[in-house]
């Protein structure tokens, strides 16, 4: 690592402020920052943490039906809070990395980052959730831009996201043996006037939406609607698996996670 | 039942408790008073001409103790090969230089080109990003069959071309196995990877280098398996101290598996700049370094051909192999592909005529060299993957073909140079068809079905050669070594025992297994035994522990010397108990005359050997303290048969392993548990290898899978309970404890079974695939079924 200082501000509003110094950069669980930082590929002059604003972390339900997840909080604790009103997503968190990686990992720091292979983009995205930052609100659908690419802007923080919860959903993850990320990984959610379905780890655009897949379903929601379909793509193509695997994977978690639910 | 803590009691491991309880003192947890460290700048090229390195910069940040280049190193010795290989025209292989830093050029990605001493680790990773480089970049030399070609671009510009030997073996046979070939009335051939490994033990490598300027005396404290074999090579070849001058300890050692084998750059440096700063030095590898600079395993591209006659006996094998040797020639990395490998091509079977030719190539990569097994693995999986092959074309059951083809008396002279003492190739099959529960296999595949999976059954033998000797015809091979194994045994005037060893334990539970020996031999309690390794200052000159040779040789050697002091104490007994020495019993730990009731304890002798007021001073010299060196007449030769049963999940290509059956003949066994352990270990590395590591280099000669996120380890997930049987023993017939070695067996004996299950399952769902590479990954084996 560099030398850099280390800003710990309790509130949303402080944070804002340190964001503003030159070369600053926020740090949530730091999963995925602390190892950048360690083999020295980031050289930022000020960390702000983001761990200490309590108005960050939490899950609770809003007036309108939404569950509602601070952008500070852990993978372990949706994996518990969640759980009685949104399974399917509290069985994402569950299931991200390891235990370690579950106690330090955040909601926010993971849609901030948006790894191409990372899981809750998906549940983001396929749930159709609200990113909301500490300036705006963002559809899901206009936030993620790419490989490591959001609508966020510099110094934007993440600071809540604000999940619909569907009448059913599942994650299907067919993980990478060695990272244990997913390699392919679906989220199905069905919603009263639809299906949506988020695929990450596949492509070389980052999380999508399989809409082909979503449209079957959205008319007969059951494994075979799927059966025929193809992804099409810009797939990834690496050492562990080629871009007509992976095309193959996302037809395969996709159906998997539909008879999961159906 | 055998006695507690004698041969045969599965006694639980006294080293553990300090392992587990975080008490281990490894090299990484010495720290010595005023000692700096060094970051190695290492090259992110794969080849290229050094044109600059500038170090003027760096020197001057803070903490900068002293900034070493190639330069350094110029009157320096070179990093020696351990074995030098003949080749078929009767030639000596090419022998590159092998710099410590980097001398003008550079060959692969982590090859260490400048080292910074400083006050800290941060101190000096901040100097070494202030080096300026120029490197002009050359063509990478990564594919084995383009670096042989002419006009492939050279690896070393010095050598003829990048081919380091081209080995015929047996050269002689060539012609008759040619025939053979001709005459067949089947031959099959199988094409085949064996796949380049990282062996990632679980501690990384260090090294601290310590100078003592009142004496001149040079420590070295490294991770290591044979801490003599350093001291030798790096004393005596790279950097000219005696070895009364330097010393050696590798003391607690996390894992070896043959990576920690070699003598490394790292560990000359770390010598040579202690000397030079006049202060400590200490280098500990991340696990980022280790990708790039722990010497890797495997790595051959062969095409293997066995002829059948119409009865389905084999009556030729004929191979031929390219195996990889990186950019320079690690320790004993010529050895693997010829002495270690084409030995062993006769495998169990009776085939008369053998015919082995390996080309070893240089290429633009991290060196590669010795990893568990060594060798075995390759010859083992490319002649289990073409029975298996060939049963298939003949439509025969592939155990059958086996069975046919068993060496079935011993002692066995093989068509390559070696000669099994012992071995029961129809027991061990025999043992498995009953733990793999084989007439069941129906019954569960159709469970299997009924889930949408598919399920296959696979076998292989394998023959394994331990404890490589003896050294005179070792020396006629190429070795620049000796293969011998070393022990003092000191008695203590009490009673207690301490064994220093020339062997060294990394894992084996070496200061359990040990002194369950003495205890049985003396008839004590195996507490009264304690093992001292892993230091030159404090043991006899050995070769350390590899190539499954601990209990075979250093046991044996542990066995001369315990002889050696029970003889002399019977002399001791005998004047103590005024009777004749050839009327002298030890047993339980008292001698007694035969015959009589008169008897003197253990302790009493011991006593008497250091306190010799009534002794036989005029007879025997006082004192209990033996040394024995032992070096075996022959290899030893474990074998056995494994059994593995796959699930396919045929939608993603993923494969569980559901069964793995292993029936051993170790010859006898010290501590049953014990060796289950090290076959538990090896089935994992194995099963690894078969389904998951994968050590890829792209053509410029970048590292891919250059840390765990894309090299993938095996976890306990992977594996399944294993079944392991040791009870089939032919005991080895020319060491004392007629044991054989049981270290690398299970990654010797593993990658076949599991690629012939994958290939049965393919086959149970209507896809018959020839061969499928390893790693047999869900990827591969999903486009495999697509064909």
């Amino acid at each position: 690592m560099y030398n850099f200082d280390v800003e710990r501000p309790t509130s949303i509003a402080d944070a804002v402020q340190a964001m503003s110094k030159e070369e600053a950069q926020p740090i949530s669980g730091g999963q995925t920052l602390i190892p950048t930082l360690k083999a020295r590929l980031a050289a930022p002059s000020v960390l702000v943490s983001l761990t200490g604003i309590e108005e960050m972390k939490g899950v609770c339900m809003s007036d309108d039906g939404r569950l509602c997840i601070g952008g500070g909080t852990t993978h372990s604790a949706v994996a518990a809070e969640a759980a009685a009103h949104y399974p399917g997503l509290a069985s994402v968190a569950a299931r991200i990395g390891d235990p370690a990686v579950r106690n330090r990992g955040t909601i926010g720091g993971s849609l901030a980052n948006n790894d191409p292979s990372a899981c809750y983009p998906a549940a983001a995205l396929g749930s159709g959730a609200t990113i909301v930052t500490n300036s705006r609100e963002i559809a899901a659908d206009d936030y993620f831009l790419g490989m490591f690419t959001t609508a966020l802007e510099e110094g934007e923080i993440v600071t809540e996201v604000k999940f619909p919860i569907p009448q059913a959903s599942h994650y299907e993850k067919f993980i990478q043996p060695a990272s244990r990320f997913p390699l392919v990984a679906v989220f199905v959610a069905k919603f009263s006037d639809g299906v949506r379905v988020a695929v990450t780890g596949a492509s070389n655009d980052g999380v999508f939406r399989w809409t082909e897949a979503e449209e079957a379903l959205s008319a007969n929601f059951s494994a075979d609607a799927v059966a025929g379909l193809k992804a099409e793509g810009d797939m990834i193509s690496d050492l562990h698996g080629t871009a007509e695997y992976r095309a193959h994977l996302v037809g395969v978690m996709t159906k998997r996670a539909v008879a999961a639910i159906a | 039942m055998p006695k507690d803590g004698g041969i045969g009691a599965s006694t639980k491991r006294r080293e553990d408790v300090r392992f587990l309880t975080g008490n281990g003192r490894y090299t990484d947890d010495i720290n010595l008073r005023g000692q700096a460290y060094v970051f190695f700048l290492r090259s992110d090229v794969a080849h290229g001409k050094l044109t600059n390195v500038d170090t003027s910069a760096a020197e001057g940040m803070d903490g900068v103790v002293k900034i070493f280049t190639g330069k350094d190193f110029e009157g320096v010795g070179s990093i020696p090969c351990g074995w030098q290989v003949t080749d078929k025209h009767g030639q000596p292989m090419q022998e590159p230089g092998h710099p410590v830093l980097a001398q003008g050029k550079v060959r692969h990605v982590g090859e260490p080109i400048a080292a910074v001493v400083a006050e800290t680790l941060g101190q000096a990773r901040d100097a070494a990003e202030a080096i300026v480089l120029d490197i002009e970049e050359l063509p990478a030399v990564i594919n084995m069959k383009d670096a042989v070609k002419d006009g492939a671009t050279k690896v070393h510009d010095d050598l003829t071309s990048n081919l380091c030997y081209d080995w015929g073996f047996v050269e002689e046979n060539k012609d008759a196995v040619n025939k053979a070939f001709e005459e067949a009335a089947h031959v099959t051939t199988l094409e085949l990877v064996n796949n380049r490994l990282v062996a990632n033990p679980m501690e990384p490598r260090v090294a601290v280098g310590d100078y003592n300027r009142s004496d001149g005396e040079h420590t070295l404290y490294t991770t290591s398996q044979n801490p003599h074999v350093i001291r030798l090579l790096m004393g005596a070849f790279v950097l000219g101290i005696p070895e009364h001058k330097l010393r050696v300890v590798a003391p607690d050692v996390g894992g070896g598996f043959g990576t920690k084998i070699f003598h490394y750059q790292e560990e000359a440096f770390c010598t040579f700049a202690a000397k030079a700063c006049n202060r400590p030095v200490k280098w500990t590898s991340s696990r980022s370094e280790a990708f790039m600079s722990d010497a890797h395993g495997r790595d051959h591209v062969t095409k293997i051909e066995l002829a059948l006659d119409a009865e389905n006996n084999f009556k030729a094998i004929r191979t031929d192999t390219y195996a990889n040797m990186g950019a320079y020639l690690s320790t004993f990395a010529p050895s693997v592909p010829t002495w270690l490998h084409g030995i062993l091509m006769a495998g169990n079977y009776k085939t008369p005529l053998i015919y082995v030719n390996v080309k070893a190539v240089f290429t633009n990569t991290v060196p590669v060299d010795a990893y568990r097994g060594a060798g075995r693995p390759e010859a083992t999986y490319q002649l289990e993957r073409l029975v298996d092959k060939a049963a298939h074309e003949l439509g025969v059951d592939p155990i059958k073909l086996r069975r046919q083809n068993f060496i079935t008396e011993f002692p066995y002279a093989t068509p390559v140079a070696v000669e099994y003492d012992t071995g029961d190739y129809v027991a061990t099959m025999d043992k498995l068809e009953e733990m793999s529960d084989l007439a069941g296999f129906a019954a569960r595949r159709k469970e299997s079905e009924a889930k949408g999976k598919l399920r296959g059954f696979g076998v292989n033998c394998y023959i394994e050669a331990c404890g490589i000797a003896p050294s005179n015809l070792v020396g006629q091979l190429g070795a620049r070594a000796g293969l011998y194994e070393s022990a003092t045994v000191r008695v203590n005037a009490t009673g207690g025992l301490v064994v220093m060893t020339g062997s060294h334990s990394h894992g084996q539970g070496h200061e359990t297994a040990f002194p369950q020996v003495i205890a049985e031999m003396i008839g004590i309690d195996a507490s009264m035994v304690e093992i001292v390794h892993g230091d030159t200052a404090r043991t006899p000159m050995g070769m350390g522990t590899y190539g499954s040779r601990s209990i075979a040789v250093g046991g044996s050697a542990m066995v001369r010397a315990t002889e050696k002091i029970i003889a002399k104490a019977k002399k001791i007994a005998s004047h103590l108990l005024e009777a004749s020495e050839s009327d002298i019993e030890l047993k339980d730990g008292a001698f007694s005359v035969a015959g009589t009731d008169k008897s003197v304890a253990w302790g009493d002798v011991t006593l008497a050997a250091y306190v010799p007021h009534n002794y036989p001073l005029e007879d025997i010299e006082p004192g209990l303290e033996e040394t024995a060196f032992y070096d075996p007449s022959n290899f030893t030769y474990p074998s056995g048969a494994y059994a593995c049963e796959v699930e396919l999940d045929p939608e993603t290509g993923q494969v569980t392993i559901e069964r793995f059956s292993a029936a051993d003949d170790f010859g006898n066994i010290i501590n049953p548990m014990i060796v289950s352990g090290q076959v538990h270990g090896g089935l994992a590395q194995g099963i690894g290898q078969a389904l998951m590591e994968n050590c890829t280099y792209d053509s410029d000669g970048q590292l891919l899978s250059a840390s765990y996120m894309d090299y993938a380890m095996p976890r306990a997930s992977d594996v399944p309970f294993y079944d392991v049987d040791h009870s089939c023993q032919t005991p080895c017939t020319h060491n004392p404890l007629g044991v054989k070695g049981c270290g690398e067996a299970g990654a010797i004996g593993s990658p076949p079974a599991v690629v012939n299950a994958v290939l049965d399952a393919m086959r149970s769902g209507g896809k018959d695939v020839a061969h499928i590479d390893m790693p047999v990954t869900p990827s591969r084996v999903w486009a495999a079924m697509q064909g």
